[in-house]
């Protein structure tokens, strides 16, 4: 690892209670989280946290509800105090800022999409997009014509002066996701900004997102209890699981490798040809006769349509025109199988 | 022979009780006694309560309940003036308010003050109906003569409404941000909200003079301000926390938070304290027509005292109906101010 890591989270704990301090002796000795309830009336929100995000990718983190992932996004623009660990944003460490230079940070550093939306609802929409520049003092003509161009830009043009309580679920998200941009952050923290809406606006919402983050290239962290949409916008996905990380890693990877049961029962419900890509399953090069060249970047389900459900081939794996591996159709089928089964079937 | 005689003996307290034992003055149970020519024992109760009066019977140094009453009140006088000193000049500008508002409610000429008034409630309640409702309302008034007294009754409202509301917003705000403070307060309002108005009249008659307006000031304020507090610390406790919290993740200072979030989320309901505050004032501005407040009260007091049913009555419908003006005025304000509220 060359690069500093945009954010990184260094052994972050948070223990929610009155004498929180005096908790993590506990802790550090290996309480869970019930025990350190039923024993000392204190929840353990997150412990023993180490992640390194990096700049312009998009970190989900995952989890059911109650494991700790509204925690673990307020740490990073301290809406929430640790109770222990480092916080380094950009290589500084946002647990030593004073109060108004945390103001600072959070105003020019990071912006924040809420599960709920949150906008002002007596503020007209184009008003609430303008929060971060009103906050910060800029004129009036700055505010509105920067907030206009991202609300055209999320496909809002048009309802700049209609109230929030006028628009759809997925619209007001819109002006949350267009109120965040706004700010001009390279961080942008997303709450379960998409789970309050329907599933086809939410596909709607993804897409936007992957649509900005190409020409963007934001450092996204993304909250979300979905494993579908955690595969289809993560880079690096982070797997909580009552306070603790379980595994963490690229995307692809955790859903062929499963290192802990509690994953593999997550993943085994995921329909894997459409999520996985023929770069994660291909072979290395060999001299073999293809059938044929396929992008790496192509889901199974793509490949399986083109073969026509034949098996017996193998093609070719290219990234940019430049050959990089071999995809057998046999691994991919395999592939198709969560691992459990598959482990079952290599013991006999 | 006393009934508690025996108990400050078994005390072994005796000789403290007569140490100065020139005789009390008589209770008026003595007197009773003495003019009965009767034995005070034998028609006394078998065992009578253990009360100041009985016990000084017994014991000389247990002062009577009236010592107890004039101590208080020695203790008040005692006081006072040092009071006087602090409060008479923190409150004389409420005087020179109720004075210049009662002097220019009542030497404008009707023909200014009352469009005036119509125009103003059309502007915070924008709804033809209680425009209109208000213009019938001050006609009939005129019609009756009794518009100067319903103006005088007015300014004093206004007065000391706008007071009300300055002071009790920034109290409501304090409270909401401190649960201590708040827990301080509650009782307060409480006590300002339960006591009978005529009982914090008594030490206001002492410390002020009756022919300064500031007295029935000080009484309405302290009668109608408290719910202007309690739902300004309530609307803004009431405020979504993800709101809140979406004001803190763009860095909102403290003050950008109040002015931005907290007022404007909470304004439907300070409106509601708003309005309570003014009927409470209105309530209130007739009872201090007993402390000289003038207007509508001074001609139902009138007609409690003379017997004057007509008049009585007469200024009573007044005031209903600038009870109803001010009410329908306040709500159609807020319920405009609701509409720009709803919630997503
Ligand atoms: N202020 C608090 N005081 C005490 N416990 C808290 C507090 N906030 C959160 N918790 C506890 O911390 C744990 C994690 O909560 P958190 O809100 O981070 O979960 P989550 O993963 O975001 O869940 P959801 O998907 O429901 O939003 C929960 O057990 C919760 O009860
Ligand atoms: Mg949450």
């Amino acid at each position: 690892m060359t690069d500093m890591p945009k954010i990184r989270l260094r052994d972050l704990y948070k223990v929610f209670g009155p004498n929180d301090a005096a908790m993590m002796a506990h802790v550090r000795a290996g309480m869970g989280k019930e025990a350190l309830l039923a024993e000392h009336g204190h929840v353990l929100g997150l412990q023993d946290i180490n992640v390194d995000m990096q700049a312009g990718e998009i970190t989900v983190v995952m989890g059911l509800s109650g494991s700790g992932k509204s925690t673990l996004i307020r740490h990073l623009n301290r809406l929430i105090e640790p109770t222990a660990g480092e916080i380094l944003l950009d290589g500084e460490n946002v647990m030593e800022l004073s109060q108004d230079a945390l103001r600072e940070a959070r105003r020019t550093k990071m912006s924040m999409v809420f599960q709920k939306f949150a906008l002002l609802p007596h503020r007209t929409v184009l008003q609430n997009t303008a929060t971060a520049l009103q906050v910060q003092g800029a004129d009036k003509a700055t505010q509105e014509a920067e907030a206009s161009k991202w609300l055209e830009r999320v496909g809002l043009k048009g309802y700049e002066q209609r109230y929030p309580s006028q628009l759809s679920g997925g619209m007001q998200q819109r002006v949350g996701i267009a109120r965040a941009l706004t700010a001009g952050t390279d961080i942008m923290l997303m709450d379960e900004a998409f789970s309050a809406l329907d599933p086809l606006i939410r596909t709607d919402m993804q897409d936007l997102l992957l649509e900005l983050q190409v020409e963007l290239q934001k450092t996204i962290v993304f909250i979300t209890h979905d494993l579908d949409e955690a595969l289809k916008l993560a880079d690096h996905l982070v797997i909580l699981k009552d306070g603790a990380i379980v595994q963490q890693g690229e995307p692809q990877h955790i859903l062929l490798n499963p290192s802990d049961p509690y994953i593999e029962e997550f993943v085994s419900d995921i329909n894997r040809a459409r999520v996985l890509r023929v770069r994660s399953v291909m072979g290395p090069m060999t001299d073999e006769g293809f059938a044929g060249d396929v992008e790496a970047d192509q889901t199974l389900e793509q490949l399986i349509a083109r073969s026509g459900g034949d098996t017996s081939h193998c093609y070719r794996v290219v990234e940019d025109g430049v050959p990089v591996g071999v995809l057998d159709m046999k691994d991919l089928v395999k592939a198709l199988v969560p691992r459990v089964s598959s482990a079952e079937t290599s013991v006999k | 022979m006393a009934f508690y005689d025996g108990v400050f003996d078994a005390l072994g307290l005796r000789e403290w009780c007569d140490a100065n034992a020139e005789s009390a003055p008589m209770s008026m149970a003595d007197l009773l006694a003495q003019a009965g020519g009767a034995d005070a024992e034998a028609s006394g109760e078998v065992f009578p309560f253990p009360s100041l009066d009985n016990l000084n019977e017994s014991c000389d140094r247990i002062g009577q309940t009236r010592d107890f009453t004039a101590n208080i009140e020695d203790g008040f006088l005692a006081i006072k003036d040092g009071l006087k000193i602090v409060l008479d000049p923190l409150t004389q500008p409420l005087s020179w308010m109720l004075d210049g508002a009662l002097w220019l409610f009542t030497t404008t000429p009707w023909w200014i003050i009352v469009p005036l008034l119509i125009a103003l409630t059309h502007l915070v309640a924008r709804s033809i109906g209680v425009t209109l409702f208000v213009a019938f309302s001050f006609l009939f008034l005129g019609a009756i003569d009794h518009l100067d007294v319903a103006l005088q009754t007015l300014s004093i409202i206004f007065v000391c409404t706008s007071l009300s509301v300055l002071l009790g917003v920034p109290l409501g705000i304090a409270m909401s941000r401190s649960n201590t403070f708040q827990r301080m307060m509650v009782p307060l309002l409480d006590l300002l909200q339960t006591l009978p108005t005529f009982v914090y009249l008594i030490p206001l008659i002492f410390l002020f003079s009756v022919t300064e307006s500031k007295l029935y000031g000080i009484a309405i304020i302290l009668y109608a301000i408290v719910p202007v507090i309690r739902l300004t610390d309530l609307g803004i406790r009431l405020v979504d926390k993800d709101v809140i919290e979406a004001a803190d993740a763009f860095g909102m200072t403290k003050q950008q938070k109040l002015w931005n979030v907290q007022l404007p989320l909470a304004l439907p309901n300070i409106m509601a304290g708003v309005n309570q505050t003014i009927m409470m004032s209105l309530a209130m501005v007739v009872i201090a027509s007993l402390v000289s407040a003038p207007g509508l009260g001074v001609l139902v007091l009138r007609g409690i005292r003379n017997l004057e049913l007509g008049v009585g009555i007469v200024a009573g419908i007044g005031i209903v109906l600038l009870a109803v003006v001010l009410d329908r005025t306040s709500k159609a304000a807020l319920s405009r101010i609701d509409k720009n509220h709803k919630v997503h």
